[in-house]
């Protein structure tokens, strides 16, 4: 049960990669339009540098970090910003957002650039090359990854683990990138190790991805210690605590971070954005996108502008079938279900998947039974059941004393519920109103 | 449709104008779910009760299917009357009756059970606010209430008639009056000989169910099938009826071992009274067992324990109703100190809150 090729509990949604994982990546055209929020990475929101009617190229920089933990978001194609203004963003809200009109004649090559000479440079030059390329965790969650580089001296980081489980169902983003760009994968970890100053690099892929296994093992450096090591295919196997469990057979405490047991976590297609970076001098303006599901018609791996709208991104993929009802991106498992055509892809957008009544349907909701599904589902270990009656009943603090904290939202409770209770985001709503709390105190 | 709209196989809509007419469903992820849902549970658990149901009139007759007709009619028509819109669809009153009128003598009084059904939905189970809340198991209570307003009626078994069409006891009986004497004669449950008699019963009658006892209690393998499949779909946690039942046989075996002559052997012991019904259907109900997986392992334990501590030491012929009774009191206590250790939290921690 315990042994080290998992973890305990999770689910096994059915998979549904097919539709995508011999598909490879194409480039999609530009749009008329492309919309950037200045929001798009964990932080604070970027600060804008540009103002209506600037002619901005391929690569320049529309707005700048703000602060450390923050990273700059660059013109995903040549043109004229055409407008400054509030904009459906994939997070629900309305976010500031730059609009540029695409030059329909541009070459759409970007600004020649001085690309970072990698061996030169000492770990703090590195990390700032990273933040300056405006690069996030490209898994999902978009925290900006020079932060991570950047271990406080007492603690001591000795593996990276590059993520490229990609257990979502449908998604298959990460599979095409290690398929397609296994060396710059390499080059990206070979840069990442010198940043981190670690001696061991593994990188974890769900066993449902031989190809990728094969092609990184195939392109593995000689000189270094990296190796692949091949996951049980389980849900959630590529959130970040279940992979480190997996690796080192060592728990992240609660409340801490992958460094406290000297890991650094990166999502796979991070590591080749960087790759990049250190290759071509290309900042973060473009990435690999799945969409699929069974309610588009052309299920596509793609190769995306960043601020790329769903409306084109589907029009591309030859438009929806009658019976699709719901559009989520990223996985179905954790993503969110996008209301408006007009939200843009941005960095953090891993997939666009669309439903249809037969996946997306509502279903009644019954009591409560206590049939233990959750607490057999939840990999952090929580009892699901009785936070969600506390959640029912308002009773933030004695969720918190139940260690609501520690809940991921990974959604295994909610998918198993016969009950049909939605106990992932009774769960979300409570660790907002914990830390609301917290911040007003 | 615009014209530089990408070209797309045949027919229906080929570009995302026609969009603007669908409503995009919005919802909370996750946006997939097991095909699972409560009902399916409650009607599978029903399903799987048929074959002891036509077992049960095998050996009893027709007084068999009379008995827990009765006994799933009170409980299906309370459900009904006094339970929230359409709680009856969800299958859980159905149980409730089957169980109850399984568990009932084949000659008892059908409006008798009427009541027991009445009483196990309405107390057991509704004046707690329904499915998901109530404490006890509603059909065990219905009959601990049958048992205490009607101790002798509940008590008296008939043993096998010539014509199988004969009722086995005065199950038209008008209600408020006690029913008549039965035209077949009566005699002791395998667990009665043992108490007050000293005698034992082949284990093989035991097993298929050819002896005198509650209407379904008697054919000890079939439940043990049945239940198998439940544990098999995931319908049942398999926990529970395994540590009950492994607890009376070690227990019961390591009695027998002291005194081969004083105490029953471990297979009369599993495999006679309601033991079977109760480890397989009545500890397993979701709702009034622990949610932990310890503490299902707690929980059937002290069925197990206490259980063969009243066979042998109480003043009853039979203990698995009142153990299963006691431990469903002890439900939220076990629940909280088995709460299962948090990812990335210390071995031994400080108890949590618990409802």
């Amino acid at each position: 049960m315990l042994g080290s090729s998992t973890f305990r509990h999770g689910v096994h949604p059915p998979e549904t990669k097919h539709l995508t994982e011999k598909v490879s990546v194409r480039r999609m055209p530009f749009p008329d339009e492309i919309v950037l929020p200045l929001r798009q990475h964990a932080g604070r929101p970027a600060r804008l540098l540009v103002k209506v009617g600037d002619h901005v190229e391929r690569g320049d920089k529309v707005a700048e970090a703000d602060g450390f933990v923050s990273v700059p978001i660059h013109a995903s194609a040549t043109g004229t910003v055409k407008d400054i203004r509030l904009c459906p963003h994939p997070d629900g809200s309305m976010a500031e957002s730059v609009v540029i009109a695409v030059e329909k004649f541009s070459p759409q090559i970007p600004r020649p650039r001085i690309v970072p000479q990698w061996e030169g440079l000492s770990p703090q030059q590195v990390v700032e090359e990273v933040q300056k390329a405006g690069v996030v965790g490209l898994g999902g969650a978009a925290f900006p990854t020079h932060v991570k580089l950047l271990p406080p001296a007492d603690v001591p980081v000795h593996t990276l683990i590059v993520n490229g489980a990609e257990c979502e169902p449908y998604l298959t983003t990460d599979h095409r990138t290690m398929v397609e760009y296994p060396e710059r994968v390499q080059f990206g970890i070979r840069i990442m190790m010198k940043a981190l100053g670690v001696d061991r690099t593994v990188i974890g892929v769900e066993k449902n991805k031989p190809d990728a296994i094969a092609r990184l093992r195939e392109t593995l450096p000689d000189d270094l210690d990296v190796s692949v090591l091949p996951l049980t295919v389980k849900y959630p196997q590529g959130a970040e605590k279940m992979l480190i469990k997996v690796v080192t057979g060592r728990e992240v405490p609660s409340g801490k971070l992958p460094m406290n047991v000297g890991v650094v976590v990166q999502n796979v297609g991070s590591i080749a954005c960087i790759g990049e970076i250190f290759d071509t001098g290309y900042p973060l303006i473009e990435r690999v996108v799945t969409v699929t599901g069974p309610g588009v018609r052309k299920p596509s791996n793609l190769l995306v502008p960043v601020g790329t709208r769903l409306r084109d991104v589907l029009e591309f993929c030859g438009g929806l079938t009658e019976d699709a009802t719901q559009i989520v991106f990223g996985g179905p498992m954790m993503g969110a279900a996008q209301p408006d055509l007009d939200t843009p892809l941005i960095k953090g957008t891993t997939g666009v998947v669309v439903l249809t009544k037969k996946e997306a349907r509502s279903v009644e909701r019954y009591p409560c039974i206590h049939c233990g599904r959750c607490l057999e589902a939840c990999p952090v270990f929580l009892n699901p059941s009785l936070l969600g009656t506390q959640a029912q009943a308002g009773r933030y603090e004695e969720m918190e004393a139940a260690n609501l904290m520690d809940c991921m939202l990974c959604g295994c409770c909610s998918y198993v519920c016969p009950s049909h209770i939605p106990l992932s985001q009774m769960f979300a709503l409570g660790k907002n109103m914990l830390r609301k709390r917290q911040t007003a105190a | 449709m615009s014209a530089e709209g990408p070209a797309t196989g045949s027919g229906g809509r080929t570009d995302l104008d026609s969009l603007t007419e669908i409503r995009l469903r919005i919802a909370a992820s996750p946006h997939l779910r097991t095909a699972h849902s409560t009902p399916r549970i409650m009607w599978n658990v029903v399903g799987s009760l048929i074959p002891i149901l036509a077992v049960a009139t095998y050996f009893f007759g027709p007084s068999a299917l009379l008995v827990v007709s009765a006994a799933t009619f009170g409980a299906w028509v309370t459900e009904r009357v006094f339970g929230e819109k359409g709680s009856t669809r969800d299958g859980s009153a159905v149980i409730t009756g089957l169980l109850l009128g399984l568990i009932l003598p084949p000659g008892f009084p059908l409006w008798m059970a009427f009541v027991g059904g009445v009483f196990g939905v309405g107390f057991g189970k509704l004046i707690f606010g329904g499915l998901g809340q109530n404490i006890f198991n509603p059909a065990l209570l219905g009959r601990a209430f049958l048992q205490a307003a009607f101790p002798s009626t509940i008590t008296t078994w008939p043993v096998q008639p010539d014509d199988w069409w004969a009722l086995r006891g005065d199950n038209f009986a008008l209600p408020l009056m006690s029913p008549g004497a039965p035209d077949v004669v009566t005699g002791a449950t395998p667990l009665g000989l043992m108490k007050f008699e000293g005698v034992s019963t082949p284990t093989a009658d035991l097993m298929l169910g050819s002896i005198s006892g509650s209407i379904g209690e008697t054919a000890g393998l079939l439940i043990l099938v049945c239940g198998g499949y439940l544990a098999i779909r995931r319908y049942l946690d398999w926990r529970v009826p395994a540590s009950i039942l492994l607890t009376v046989a070690v227990f019961s075996g390591a009695l027998y071992l002291i005194g081969p002559d004083q105490f029953p052997s471990p297979q009369f012991m599993l495999f006679s009274g309601g033991l079977m019904l109760g480890a397989m259907y009545m500890a397993t109900d979701m709702v009034t067992s622990p949610v932990t997986p310890a503490g299902a392992w707690v929980f059937g334990i002290g069925i197990g324990l206490l259980t063969v501590l009243i066979r042998v030491w109480g003043g009853l012929p039979e203990g698995v109703m009142y153990a299963i009774l006691f431990m469903n009191a002890l439900v939220p206590f076990i629940n909280r100190v088995t709460q299962p250790r948090v990812f990335g939290q210390p071995r031994r921690k400080p108890r949590g809150a618990e409802a």
